[in-house]
């Protein structure tokens, strides 16, 4: 018993100096039970909001208005997919399956990001997920590119330049909205209306308010906090409003000169914590979408297992 | 009708063809047995649109009307679009999807390899480009109807079944009229492909354990705008935006 504790302190303490000297955790590197916890919850949320959010978008596939509006949706969903695949595998470096992590989805043990359970009502939802949600994404994925998890660091560097790309597409189509009709205008300053504020709950509950970050802190999995990324957020996407006359829906959002950012309007943290909690508009619907392809492409899927064990016993007959 | 004519009529089959094809496709998004395969059937789906806007754009230029690609795409009816019936079925279940893609895809590498020693420079460079798509869409497609037909008992039914259910709009990919006619050494003789086609398939059927189709009689129609009840559900939903704000530009 004795001799376990020490070897467990050891182990802690070599942890805890390989962080504080800010080198890189690799998967074969001893790390406390704690840390390898919070990794894999954090990284399955971030794969499940990737492929989660094909869902939304995915929905305007089909009625997106030109040839290369539907090019570049489509590639942009492609990205997200990828995303979801590069972030599933990095998570299973830690030793958890992708079917274990589909399955912790669909028991509701994993979430995924609250903003997909918001729906896309018209095209200017397509552009305004590009420019707001990829953008909130890309303010807390640059924070993360420095995260002190090896792969999770590694998947956020690469993940990041395609964010950009998805951020300007969006903001194109945008821009590309309020110079057009009027009812172009309108359907952009709707959708503008609908996502802002669910954008700003990306970055998740007020400093105070946030149950796991003392720990996130101390091993540098987290480096910025929540309230300072979503000012970073909220500074850098006014001006590109204003440029194209879109109005934030927000009356108290007001320029601090003495903080240096934008103050804004009380959040409605009621409706954060009711969607979180399964009431949002489309909770139910993207998870039930989610468990039902799944189940109906069993059978793909044991098809190619049964296809695969088949041929390689083929080979050891031979 | 003239050469003109019908040069603008080659293109918007192969426009089309492309175009309805990447439309079925890409509502694979969100709905694909595994993450890999909603990534690989809406990738598809991307180069098969990108082919559409070059041959539409291409139409356009030659029907000396200013039409653009979206023009084309979001602005005809029913009766003026000629792809194939196949790409507008729905697309059914995973096996059905596959076995329309196999013979869609492995008709198309002969068709552009073909394609790209057409006297039309234009189309010559898009089949060039298209060739390299095509040959991975091929690849993948038969990976699958080997695995599908190969694997298990439920697989081996469903891979049968899409087989079986798509072999009688097969036939069209075979069509030549005047069209093709008046465009000689422009236009691919489709005729000619079709005993390399048939033997490809056939090896491909025997190795996943299934059965090549006996029936001969073949749908037609869609070359010459007379199409199934499902084309217009794709129009109403694809055109939806460009119809609806007829002034707007997106
Ligand atoms: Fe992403
Ligand atoms: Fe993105």
């Amino acid at each position: 018993m004795e001799k376990t504790d020490t070897v467990l302190e050891e182990m802690l303490k070599n942890f805890e100096e390989k962080i504080n000297r800010g080198d890189a955790i690799e998967p074969k590197d001893k790390m406390p039970d704690g840390y390898r916890k919070h990794l894999i919850r954090q990284m399955s949320q971030h794969a499940h909001s990737e492929v989660i959010g094909m869902q939304p978008e995915g929905n305007w596939i089909t009625r997106a208005p030109s040839l290369r509006a539907k090019q570049i949706l489509l590639a942009k969903i492609q990205d997200e997919g990828g995303h979801g695949l590069y972030l599933y595998s990095a998570a299973e470096t830690l030793g958890i399956s992708r079917s274990e992590l589909i399955n912790q989805l669909h028991t509701g043990k994993a979430k995924y990001s609250n903003i997909f359970n918001y729906p896309t009502l018209n095209w200017a939802d397509i552009g305004a997920i590009g420019w707001l949600v990829d953008g909130a994404a890309i303010v807390n994925q640059v924070s993360l590119q420095r995260t002190s998890y090896g792969p999770y660091s590694r998947a956020m560097v690469r993940i990041c330049k395609e964010e950009s790309f998805h951020q300007r597409q969006g903001y194109e189509i945008m821009a590309k909205m309020m110079a057009g009709t009027k009812e172009q205008q309108e359907m952009a300053q709707d959708a503008m209306n609908r996502w802002w504020w669910p954008s700003l709950m990306m970055f998740g509950p007020h400093d105070g308010d946030s149950p796991h970050t003392g720990d996130a802190f101390k091993w540098k999995i987290k480096r910025h906090s929540n309230d300072e990324l979503r000012h970073k957020f909220i500074d850098k996407t006014v001006q590109q409003a204003e440029v194209i006359g879109l109005t934030i829906p927000d009356k108290d959002l007001k320029w601090n000169e003495a903080k240096g950012h934008y103050d804004h309007g009380a959040i409605n943290w009621d409706e954060f914590y009711r969607t979180i909690n399964g009431n949002g508009p489309c909770n139910r619907q993207r998870l039930a979408h989610h468990i039902k392809v799944h189940n109906e492409g069993a059978w793909v899927r044991e098809a190619a297992e049964a296809y695969r064990a088949k041929k390689e016993k083929a080979i050891f007959n031979n | 009708m003239t050469q003109q004519q019908a040069l603008y009529k080659y293109c918007l089959r192969l426009g089309d063809n492309a175009l309805v094809q990447s439309y079925r496709l890409s509502e694979w998004c969100s709905n694909g047995p595994i993450l890999e395969e909603d990534l690989a059937l809406t990738n598809f789906a991307l180069d098969m649109t990108g082919r559409a806007q070059a041959l539409l754009t291409y139409a356009g230029k030659i029907d000396g009307n200013n039409k653009t690609d979206d023009d084309l795409a979001y602005r005809r009816g029913e009766r003026e679009f000629y792809n194939i019936l196949m790409h507008e079925l729905p697309y059914g279940d995973f096996a059905n999807t596959i076995a329309r893609l196999f013979y869609s895809a492995t008709f198309e590498y002969l068709f552009f390899s073909g394609l790209m020693n057409s006297t039309d420079e234009t189309l010559a460079a898009i089949a060039a480009k298209s060739i390299k798509e095509v040959k991975y869409h091929m690849a993948h497609a038969t990976d699958w109807v080997l695995r599908l037909g190969d694997g298990t008992e439920e697989s081996h039914r469903r891979m049968q079944n899409g087989i079986s259910e798509n072999w009688m709009f097969t036939g069209e990919m075979f069509e030549m009229d005047e069209v093709e006619t008046l465009l000689a050494g422009v236009s691919v003789v489709v005729s000619e492909i079709k005993a390399k086609w048939l033997s490809q398939v056939s090896k491909v059927m025997a190795e996943a354990t299934l059965t090549l189709p006996t029936d001969t009689y073949m749908q037609t129609g869609g070359r010459n705008g007379i199409h199934t009840e499902y084309l217009g559900h794709i129009l109403s939903e694809m055109q939806y935006l460009q119809r609806a704000y007829p002034t707007a530009t997106w």
